[in-house]
């Protein structure tokens, strides 16, 4: 229950800032729904349905992903190198799997609440989406993935200068070459294949399909769920290996 | 209570704490008295494992750091040189988190964290954030945070580093305060009248090693209790005898102005290594 004392922290400072979130979290999403979805997406066809429900899918990947890495990237990055409160988690007598789980589940959160206000804007805009239990499954997993990988790398850069390189360098491109807003195999070549085993490519293919109605794309949901656990023991060794 | 032995940090060629040897007896206040750079944050962060150490043992409560950290967990309570509150949460919130770690029940936290408050003087602004705190209130959290679970012993990093002289006198109370009710207070300092205030024994330390370990009194005795300090053509001069009667047969042989007075840790430092404590 340790990891529960790790989230109560993060939940209690999100409670006293909701509202800033919120709003912060809306405007990239508003933007990108006003310029692909409505702007350019009249003249865009997709086979069936609008490019709407096509792109709708893809920012809500895209957005669990930025959120859901966001908040553990800069939160542990700032604690470990500029607050120093990440000492006293680790002075005190929580397991390295608590932390990490208390993090990561806190980033989960954060990136699922994102992720909703871009479904309820994309259903405001009239993009047809089936909205099931598969549906949030498939988002909670893309942002625990996300949150891991974001306490990976404020783990293992030091400087919130590389940091910001990192998101510029890695971030950035996958958001928009991992089918968010078309199919990863237009790529040339080489590229598409390379794009297509990345996390988000999965996490938006299997958005996309199951906001059509389809079946559970089961491949990419293990796939997503393999990234997930891969990141979350990367996350736990990396808390390790500094004690 | 604290026992430390061949301890030893190397960064890269660097020594920064050399073969260190020490020991801590329960319910006295001890201090790492050395200059900036000395080894006394490395030290310090090797006991509780926040640096590795190179080599060496250190043993806190009969529990060796490395082996059984766990234990050693419970025992200590840590205010670092940095302040490391969290300043998005409330004084209050800080205690709780803290309390809520170490997994104490609620009732308990609730009376640890009115108790604390009361004893660092705080209870007016509890409910307000960190980030509005001054230094010394910050200080004083941290200290109530280190207690909270009540650990015996306290190991604290130049707790009154940067602090007015008011707010000095303040944590140098609860220090005593502490003491007095059975904690053992490991603390380090670059401040000669800190160590010569608060601490039954002294270890200085001086780049990564300790060259000298005693009560004040002991290590004045070993120089010289008494100084002769005397300016020669705007040079000052300090010669140290053991009497006063052998410091007053040499200053009479002195020209211009003489002054005879006690040794200061100060003095013993300079001593050892040839220059200040600030230098
Ligand atoms: N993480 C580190 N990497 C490299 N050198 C370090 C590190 N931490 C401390 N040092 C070096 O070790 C020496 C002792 O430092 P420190 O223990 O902080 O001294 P003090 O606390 O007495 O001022 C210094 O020379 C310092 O530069
Ligand atoms: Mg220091």
């Amino acid at each position: 229950m340790d990891f529960y004392t790790v989230l109560w922290r993060e939940m209690l400072v999100f409670k006293r800032t909701w509202w800033k979130f919120l709003a912060s979290r809306l405007v990239n999403p508003v933007l990108y729904l006003t310029a692909f979805g409505w702007g350019l997406g009249q003249d865009i066809h997709t086979g069936s349905g609008t490019y709407l429900d096509f792109v709708v899918p893809g920012i809500i990947a895209l957005s669990a992903m930025t959120t859901s890495f966001n908040t553990t990237g800069t939160g542990v990055n700032m604690s470990r190198l500029y607050y120093k409160t990440l000492e006293e988690y680790l002075i005190a007598p929580i397991s390295a799997v608590s932390f990490v789980l208390g993090k990561v589940l806190a980033g989960t959160l954060r990136g699922l609440v994102s992720s909703l206000i871009i479904l309820v804007l994309g259903i405001f805009f009239e993009a047809r989406i089936a909205v099931t239990g598969w549906f949030f499954a498939v988002t909670g997993i893309a942002c625990f993935l996300f949150a891991a990988l974001g306490v990976v790398a404020a783990m293992l850069i030091n400087s919130h200068e590389d940091m910001a390189n990192f998101s510029t360098f890695v971030i950035l491109p996958m958001a928009f070459l991992c089918g968010t807003f078309f199919r990863a195999e237009r790529l040339p070549g080489i590229v598409a294949d390379v794009v297509g085993i990345l996390p988000l490519t999965h996490a938006s293919y299997a958005l996309r399909s199951l906001a059509a109605g389809g079946v559970v794309p089961a491949v990419s949901v293990l796939a997503l769920v393999g990234y997930a656990a891969a990141f979350f023991a990367a996350s736990v060794w990396t808390i390790r290996r500094i004690r | 209570m604290i026992e430390i032995r061949g301890l030893k940090k190397n960064y890269g060629q660097r020594q920064a704490v050399a073969d260190l040897d020490m020991k801590i007896e329960e319910g006295e206040v001890f201090g790492l008295l050395g200059p900036n750079g000395a080894g006394k944050t490395t030290t310090i962060r090797m006991l509780t494992m926040l640096t590795r150490p190179t080599s060496g043992e250190a043993f806190i409560a009969g529990y060796e750091v490395s082996r059984d950290l766990d234990r050693v967990k419970q025992v200590i309570g840590i205010v670092p040189q940095h302040m490391n509150l969290d300043l998005e949460l409330t004084a209050r919130e800080n205690l709780e988190l803290h309390g809520r770690l170490y997994k104490i029940p609620v009732a308990e936290r609730c009376r640890r964290t009115a108790e604390l408050l009361a004893f660092t003087e705080l209870v007016d602004r509890a409910d307000d954030l960190v980030s509005t705190f001054s230094g010394g209130m910050k200080r004083r959290l941290m200290i109530a945070r280190a207690l909270f679970h009540r650990p015996r012993v306290l190991i604290m990093d130049e707790p009154t580093i940067g602090l007015d002289p008011q707010a000095r006198r303040r944590i140098w109370d609860l220090i005593r305060q502490m003491n007095r009710d059975g904690v053992t207070v490991l603390l380090t300092t670059h401040y000669i009248e800190e160590a010569e205030a608060l601490c039954r024994r002294v270890g200085v330390m001086d780049q990564g090693r300790m060259i000298a370990l005693g009560t004040p009194a002991e290590l004045k005795e070993r120089v010289g209790r008494f100084v002769v300090e005397s300016l020669n053509g705007g040079q000052a001069n300090y010669t140290l005898y053991g009497t006063r009667e052998e410091a007053l047969r040499h200053a009479v042989k002195l020209a211009g102005g003489v002054t005879i007075r006690e040794t200061s840790l100060e003095d013993v430092f300079i001593q050892l290594t040839g220059r200040r404590v600030g230098d």
